[in-house]
This record gives structure tokens, sequence and C-alpha cells, in this order.
């Protein structure tokens, strides 16, 4: 494929999508079977084209491919922006993820969606969002970046108030809105700030510009951490989760394809594209929350009860695992991450919906034994359980190994092994609270008989899309690590030498300096780790060289990458057989009663099930301030502002008294006057109004001969 | 006695006298309109004996030539008016119409 | 010579006729008799070297103007007493009037010593017209064919029948009541 044609066709995979979105939306009810088919086959062009630059990077195999287009969109003089389209591996990764999961959720739709008043409506929204999805992805600049950031916002907005007629689905909705516009907020003072200092939007002269050292310090730190604000608002990071809970009010579908695999992944991707860009002060905010958050969410998953309330907080948690990965140096981990948890929690959640759509509940406790009423749903949502817990051999051991082997060499680096402690705790709770939803679902007996006999399997449109996800599941990592395995033939970690190369000219290496080593060792070592002395990324030669001046420093760092990828996953292989046996033990075996140690921690469950008091401290702070805001506010419109206007009025009518009377008697009296002289003289003058044309005729002849007399006479 | 600038003059004097008059006492509005066109034609007499004997070039028959182009606006107005008028008042004597004066 | 006995020819008719046009008591008679005075006037212009101005007069006046009176007058009815109406209250002013500017101007026409020239031999005007009008007169030229298209425009829209069918069928009923009392 030519430069050309990769932009062509990455054009037409983001065009399909609108494509679909504007004919379901216009004519939508009048197509045979509402339309369905039409969004279903587009979006399987789409995937299918995908699929075509997904194998023309692979051929390829260098990850610093770039194919860049940009076409001029707004020009105004000194001030320009263009319309870009960037397609390097990690896009052609991300297209897939978004492609195939946006294909697998309309097909499985039309199942779970089947007789809906608004159906044609709903796949026109998925449309949609397919679109601006895939805006973020192939965007090359921050303006449209941000355009599609926002119009994902609104699909998100559209799809959780799908069923708008219930209120808590009209409330989550806005509550996603809201609190994302807190993220956006940031991230658009990011943008602000690099636009104003660099005056560029375009992705690799920000690059070049932020390397030579055009914005640096604390306003580099900050101007990050606002980017990485817009972040934490998408991708659901404390203390801007809250919403992602509350989105799960769509339908199930819509949960999996926006609120597990894609848009939430949207501000992770956004921070590994941007991730020159970061400061190492910024990227530390960055790891601190990302871990928080996985061990946060981790935590309260345990104890709900609601099925698709317990996966958003897993989801919450994976998604910490990727923005801590990028943090402390693995973007390339975290995005691998990214794309294996797609895969497997789009499974979940089309799993999850399954049973919803066969028992119409959600709640664990009124489920159990479904195993052999659903055996297709039991063994893909099975495989998913055991690909998120970390059992070796599935993809996501391999990613989420990844994650803990960068995090942990981080901590023996810099000291900082916070996050590492969190994360692995996280990995733990993941493999309790995962099996234990298995269990409470699919095992035992079942606990409402009345739902149990109305279960059945799903149709093929349900089942077949879980099938083929479980199927990714198990593959998409490919028995390999994120820096050996496929994966390193689409995305390597950030090379400021490269990217400086091709679109900048001073060789200065002061930004992120410490992360980018790090990260390039990253590479360098774990290629030892999953298959010894195989230097598959030549690129990292390139940052070795650079850096030939610290190669007893290197020798060290390789060292510590070596031991810790070994500890990691020695760890995390452990932790997770833990949190299955714990699991197992609880909720199949009955050795340990859940209830007991619900009891002996009343506390801690009471925190957890109240998710932290996140949402009360909220109330407490930003609502009541909010609301005393406007209390004060209101006091002061009320006193100050209306008294002085009520005294600018009683000013003005005190005046207008007096110029009236001095109206009535001075002026009236002076118009009347002259009124009544010209009334008297009208009466005198009327007399000469005949009315009748001639004798005016007779005046004016009249007049005429006189002036020509007067004129001759003088 | 040679036909001169003051013979042709003179026959625009008439007319014009003769418009004049026709103007004043006509009480239906055409017979009015006549007396306008006298009027008219009166004055370009005037011009195009103006432009033959004195040293002005052709202007002069620019002008009439004007003139009659207007009289012909004019008329289809001023005839409008009075059908207009017929219209409303049933009548077409000037006199009658006079509710300006009320 | 026989130039002077045509001057006098069209001057007796175009005087004569005027007359006619003017104490005639028959509104048809007078306009008939203006088509004889305008007649008269195309023929002076003739005599003086004013080929163009005696076409259109032609043309434009006989052919147009008063075609446009006649129309009227036949679609006006002529009232039956209109013609003896005609009181000395007004025809006294008048004619003094009208006799007083003659006289005013056979004094000026007479008194004024003119700065003629001797005439030049009568060449066809038209073409010297048409390249006065595209010249020197081009700014009036395009204005009076602005001026002719608001006519058209302004005679179309008041001859345009206002009302609906039910009042026209009243016709001349329709005059308002105030004319009565006043009257």
């Amino acid at each position: 494929m030519s430069e050309n044609a990769v932009l062509q066709t990455a054009l037409a995979i983001l065009l399909l999508p609108i494509v679909s979105y504007v004919i379901l939306f216009f004519f939508g009810k009048k197509l045979p079977r509402r339309g369905d088919w039409l969004g279903t086959g587009l979006l399987g062009v789409a995937w299918l084209l995908a699929l075509r630059i997904f194998c023309h990077f692979w051929s390829v195999g260098d990850p610093q491919l770039r194919v860049h287009g940009a076409w001029p969109w707004l020009d105004l003089g000194g001030f320009r922006i263009d319309a870009g389209i960037l397609v390097d591996g990690m896009t052609a990764v991300m297209l897939v993820v978004v492609t195939t999961i946006s294909f697998f959720v309309h097909m499985f739709s039309i199942g779970y969606m089947h007789g809906d008043r608004r159906y044609e409506r709903y796949f026109a929204f998925l449309g949609f969002f397919t679109f601006s999805m895939l805006g973020i992805v192939l965007s090359s600049s921050l303006f449209f970046l941000y355009v599609s950031w926002e119009l994902v916002g609104l699909a998100s907005y559209l799809l959780i108030g799908f069923f708008f007629h219930k209120p808590s689905a009209a409330a989550a909705n806005k509550k996603a809105f809201l609190t994302n516009r807190v993220g956006d907020f940031g991230f658009f003072l990011g943008i602000l700030t690099f636009f104003t200092v660099c005056g560029t939007l375009d992705y690799f002269e920000l690059f070049a510009k932020v390397h030579q050292g055009a914005i640096g310090g604390a306003l580099l730190t900050w101007a990050g951490i606002g980017l990485f604000m817009g972040c934490v608002g998408k991708s659901a990071q404390v203390p801007l989760h809250i919403w992602l809970p509350d989105a799960m009010e769509g339908p199930t579908p819509v949960s999996a394809l926006i609120h597990a695999a894609t848009m939430v992944a949207a501000g992770v991707y956004m921070v590994a594209r941007l991730l020159p860009l970061f400061d190492p002060g910024a990227l530390l905010v960055v790891a601190y929350t990302g871990a928080i958050t996985a061990f946060l969410a981790a935590t309260i998953a345990v104890v709900k009860t609601d099925i698709k309330k317990s996966l958003a907080y897993s989801t919450i948690s994976q998604l910490g695992y990727m923005v801590m990965a990028i943090g402390v140096g693995g973007a390339a981990y975290g995005m691998f991450h990214l794309t294996t948890h797609a895969f497997f929690k789009a499974l979940l959640f089309l799993g999850a919906g399954s049973v919803i759509h066969s028992v119409h509940s959600q709640e664990m406790p009124e489920m159990g034994g479904l195993r052999h009423k659903m055996p297709i749903t039991f063994w893909t949502f099975l495989i998913a359980t055991m690909a998120i817990a970390g059992v070796p051999l599935l993809s996501g051991f391999y990613s989420k190994d990844a994650i803990l082997g960068a995090a942990l060499s981080f901590g023996m680096l810099e000291g900082h092994f916070a996050p590492f402690l969190l994360a692995l705790l996280a990995a733990g709770f993941t493999a309790f609270y995962m099996f234990r939803m298995v269990f409470l679902t699919f095992t035992g007996k079942p606990r409402d008989h009345h739902k149990w006999e109305h279960a059945h399997e799903s149709p093929w449109v349900m089942a077949g899309p879980l099938v083929a996800l479980a199927f990714l599941s198990i593959v998409s990592a490919g028995w390999r690590g994120p820096a050996d395995g496929w994966f390193a033939r689409f995305v390597a970690p950030y090379d400021m030498e490269r990217v400086v190369a091709r679109y900048g000219d001073a060789p200065a290496a002061q930004v992120a300096a410490v992360h980018e080593t790090a990260a390039a060792h990253d590479v360098a070592e774990a290629s030892g780790h999953g298959a010894p002395e195989t230097h598959a990324a030549p690129e990292t030669h390139a940052t070795t060289d650079a850096h030939a001046t610290t190669d007893a420093h290197d020798a060290h760092v390789e060292h510590v990458h070596h031991q810790a990828h070994l500890i990691a996953m020695f760890l995390s292989i452990a932790i997770a057989g833990l949190g299955i046996l714990l699991s197992w033990l609880t909720y199949q075996k009955g050795r340990i009663s859940a209830a007991a140690a619900l009891a002996r921690f009343p506390r801690v469950h009471n925190v957890l099930q109240n998710m932290y008091y996140f949402d009360e401290f909220y109330a407490a702070t930003v609502y009541r301030g909010v609301l005393a805001w406007s209390r004060a506010s209101g006091w002061f419109d009320r006193v100050v502002i209306d008294g002085i206007v009520n005294g600018c009025g009683y000013l003005t009518r005190f005046t207008s008294w007096v110029i009236g009377v001095f109206d009535l008697r001075g002026v009236d009296g002076a118009v009347n006057g002259v009124a009544w002289l010209m009334q008297g003289a009208g009466e005198g003058f009327r007399r000469v109004q005949t009315g009748r044309v001639q004798t005016y005729l007779v005046f004016v002849c009249f007049s005429v001969v006189l002036l020509i007399f007067v004129f001759r006479a003088l | 006695m040679n036909a001169g600038l003051e013979h042709f003059l003179t026959v625009g004097a008439l007319l014009f006298g003769l418009g004049v008059f026709a103007v004043l006492t006509r009480r239906n509005a055409v017979g009015l309109l006549m007396g306008v066109e006298l009027i008219l034609n009166a004055a370009n007499l005037n011009f195009a004996a103006f432009a033959r004997y004195v040293e002005h070039g052709i202007d002069g028959q620019v002008l009439a030539a004007f003139v009659i182009v207007l009289a012909a606006a004019e008329a289809a107005v001023a005839l409008a008016i009075v059908l207009a008028m017929f219209r409303n008042f049933g009548t077409v004597h000037v006199d009658a119409v006079d509710r300006l004066r009320r | 010579m026989s130039g002077d006995l045509a001057f006098y020819g069209f001057a007796a008719l175009t005087v004569l006729s005027a007359f006619y046009v003017v104490f005639s008591r028959n509104i048809v008679h007078a306009g008939f008799s203006l088509l004889f005075t305008l007649f008269g006037v195309a023929g002076l212009y003739a005599m003086l070297a004013a080929d163009f101005l005696a076409a259109t007069q032609v043309i434009v006046y006989i052919g147009g103007v008063l075609v446009l009176i006649l129309f009227t007058v036949m679609m006006t009815r002529i009232p039956r007493r209109g013609a003896g109406g005609r009181g000395l209250d007004r025809f006294v002013p008048a004619g003094v009037f009208a006799l007083l500017l003659f006289a005013l101007l056979y004094k000026v026409i007479t008194g004024t010593p003119w700065a003629e020239k001797a005439p030049v031999s009568a060449d066809p005007t038209t073409a010297r017209l048409g390249a006065s009008f595209l010249t020197d007169f081009v700014f009036p030229f395009e204005f009076v064919s602005l001026i002719l298209l608001a006519a058209m425009i302004g005679a179309a829209i008041l001859i345009r029948d206002r009302r609906p069918a039910a009042d026209d069928g009243a016709g001349g009923a329709a005059a308002p009541t105030g004319e009565e009392e006043r009257s």
C-alpha cells in the first residue's frame, strides 16, 4: 500500500460510520428491518478496511512508520489549522480495536435491542459514536483531537440516556456529561497553554517545539497535568471516576462499546499519543493517579452485587492500570493492555448483557446456576474472566504482567514503590472479584428459580460475537510480551531522537530524559525476558547510542529491569492464584463465609459499598459549595443590586415629578399658546383652500404673472 | 412677411394661452389633460424654434424629445388616475373631487 | 414663398383646432380636434428642420397619447349636463389670465433682440440627435427611461382593480356619501 492508499483507506474507515449515522438518522424508520443491517454492514466494511491497514503495518513491521496527511482546514493568514490524518502503528492497532468491537457490538445489539421503540435511532447513535472515536484515533492535531473528544462525549451522553424515560438514566447521562466537563476544562486549558506558547496544534510540530525547549519548567508540568485532566475525566480516573458506574444505565452493548472498550480508553490513548508533551513531574502525577484508581476501583468491585456496576468498577480499575503504565514509562505496555482489555472487557459486558437479556435482572444474588442454561455465555465469560484475572497464556496475563514489571522497575529506579504495590494488590482483588462474579452468576444452586426457569441461551447474533471475542481474548496477546511479540511491530515507546530527526532539528534531549531512557530500556529488557538475546527493536540502539556516555548507568538500569520483570511475573501469578483460590473457597466451596467476613469488618464494607463516599464527598463540597455560592450571589443580587436599582427608580420618579410640573405649567402653556395661534391662522387660511384643483391653478398663474411684473419692475 | 423665429414663438404663445385657459376652465379631467398637452406642445414648439434659429446647436430638439417622452409618461399616469378617480368617485369632474378640503 | 404658405397653413390649423379643443362642449369632439392641433404642430416641426421631432410627434402623440385620451373618454361616462355647466365665475378670470399671459409672452417675444443665426439648410437631424442622446445627454436619457418604467408600473398599479368584483359591479354608485351632502 502506498501512503496515499493508506490515507484514503483511513478516511474511508472514518467516514463509513458517519454515513451509517446520517442514513439511519433520517431514513432508518423506512428501511427494511429498520436499518440494522445497514449500520452493521457499513461497520463490517470499515472493519475489513481497518484490517487491511493493520496487515500493511504488520508486513512493514516498523513502529516508526508514519503516514501523515494534512489539508488546510482554516487559514487566517498567520493562524492556520490543518485537518490531518495520522496513521502509524498505534493508530493501526486502535483502528482494528475500535472497528472490531464496534462491529461485534452492532451485531450483538441486533439481538439485544430487538423490538425497542427507537431501534434505528440506537444504531444511528452507535455509528455516530464510532465516527467520533475514529476521529480521536486518526487526528493529527490537538484541535481535531479535542473536537472528536467532545463528540464522543456527546455520543456517550446520548447513549447513556438512551432509555431517557427512566429518571436514573436521565440523571446518569447528565452526571457523565458534567463530570466530563470538569476534566475537559483542564484538557482545554492544557491545549491552550501549548498553543499559546508553541503556536501550533500539530502533534509533531509540538513535539519538536517541546524538545527544543520552547516550553519548560513548571509551565510544562502544569500544561501536561491539564492534558491529563482530560484523560482523568474521559477515562474515569480518581477523582472523576464517579460517572462511569452510573453510565451503566445505558444499554449493555453500549456499555461494552463505549464504557469498557473504546471511549474510556480514549484518555489512555491520548496520553500515550502525546507522551512527549509530559515531563517527569506530570508523569509522576499520572502514575499515582492510575495506581490509586486501579486499587480503589478494584476494592469497590469486590462488594458490588449488580453485575454491570461490578464490571464498571473493574473497567475503572483496568483503566487505572493503563494510565499507571504510561506514568511509569511503559506507554507501549499501557497501549498493549488497552488492546487486550478492549477484547476481554467487551466480551465480559456482552456476556453480562446476554445474562441480563436472559434473566431480566442485573443483581447477581438473583442469578446462579446459569451454567447449563447458557453454556456458550458461560464458557466465553469464563475465558474473559481468566484473561482479566491474569491466568497465564491468556492475553490479559501478558499485558498486565508487562505493566507490573514496568511499575516495579520504576519503583526500584526512582524509589516510588507505591504504584507497584497498589497495582499488585489490585491484581489480587481483580482475580477475586472476577471469579466471584463467575461463581455467583453461573455456578452453584439457582437462587431465584423463577428467573432460572425462564433463562435461555441467546440467539446466534448475540452468541456469535461472544465466541469471536473469546477467541480474540485468548490470542490477542500472541503468547509474547508487548516488547517482543506482534505488538512491537506496531508500537515502540516514543523515541524522541526519531521524532526530532523527522520533525525537528535541535538535538537536545532534556525532556523526559529519565523516562525515555527507562522506556527504551524496558524494550531492551523485555526482549531479554520474553525471548533471550533477541534485540528486536532496532530503534533501541539509537537511544542507547545517544546515551552512550552513561553506559554504566545503563547497565544498572538494564539489570534492574530484568530483575523487576521476573519478580513481577512471579508475584502477579502468585497473587492472581491467591485471589482465585480465595474466591473459589468463599463462593464455590463455602469454606469462607462472605457474610461472616462482612460482619467482622462492617466499616470496611460500608466504605466499599458506598464507593469511598466519593459521591457524598462531592455532595458535601462541590454541590453545597455551589449552592452556598448561589445563595450568596442571590443575596447580593436581591440586596445590593436591587437596592441600587430601586434607588435609581426612586430618584428617577422624583426627577420626573419635578419635570412633570414644569412641563404642565411651562411647556404645555407655551405649546398650547402656539397651537391656539396656529388654529386661528389655520381658520383664516382655511377659507383659501377650496379643494378644487383649478382654483389652485388660478393662484399659481396669478403668482407667476405677479412675479414677472415684480422682476421687470426691479 | 417671411416666417421667422418670432412667428413660431407667437404660435407657441397662442397655444400656451389656450392651454392655460383650458386647464383653468375645463371641469372634465380629460379636458384638463388636453390643456396640459397643449401647453407642453407650445413649449416644444419654442424649443424646436430656438434650436433652428438660435446659435445653440441641436440641444433644443433633444430637450423637445425628452418632453415628448415625459408627456407620454405623464399622460399614461394621469389617465390612469382619471380612471381610478372615475372608479372611486363615479365622476371625472375635478371640482367634484375635493376631499382634501374636508 | 411656398415655405411661408406652409407655415401659415400649419399655424392656422394648429391654432384654430386648439381653439376648438378649448371651447368645444363635447369632450369627444375636443379630443378629435386635438388630433389636428398635434398634427399641425408636427408640421411646424417639419418646417423647423426637426424631422425626427415631427415623426415622434406623430407617433407618440397622435398614435399613443391621443388614443389613450380617447379611450379614457370612452371609458368614463360623459356627463349630460356637464357641457353647459361652465359658469362665468371661472370663465372670466380664466380668460383674463390667459389673455394676460399671452400678452406678456407676446411682448417678450417681440421685445427681445434674439441672437438669430442664418437658417442652415434642413439636413436630417436624426443622426445628430442620436449622438447627442448618447454623449452629452446620456444621463437624462437613462433617467427618462427610468421614469418611463416607473410611470408604466405606476399606471398599472393605479388602474388595477383593488377591490373584489362586488364593488366593481356597483360602478359609479360607489361614490362616497359625503359627496351628496356637500353639493
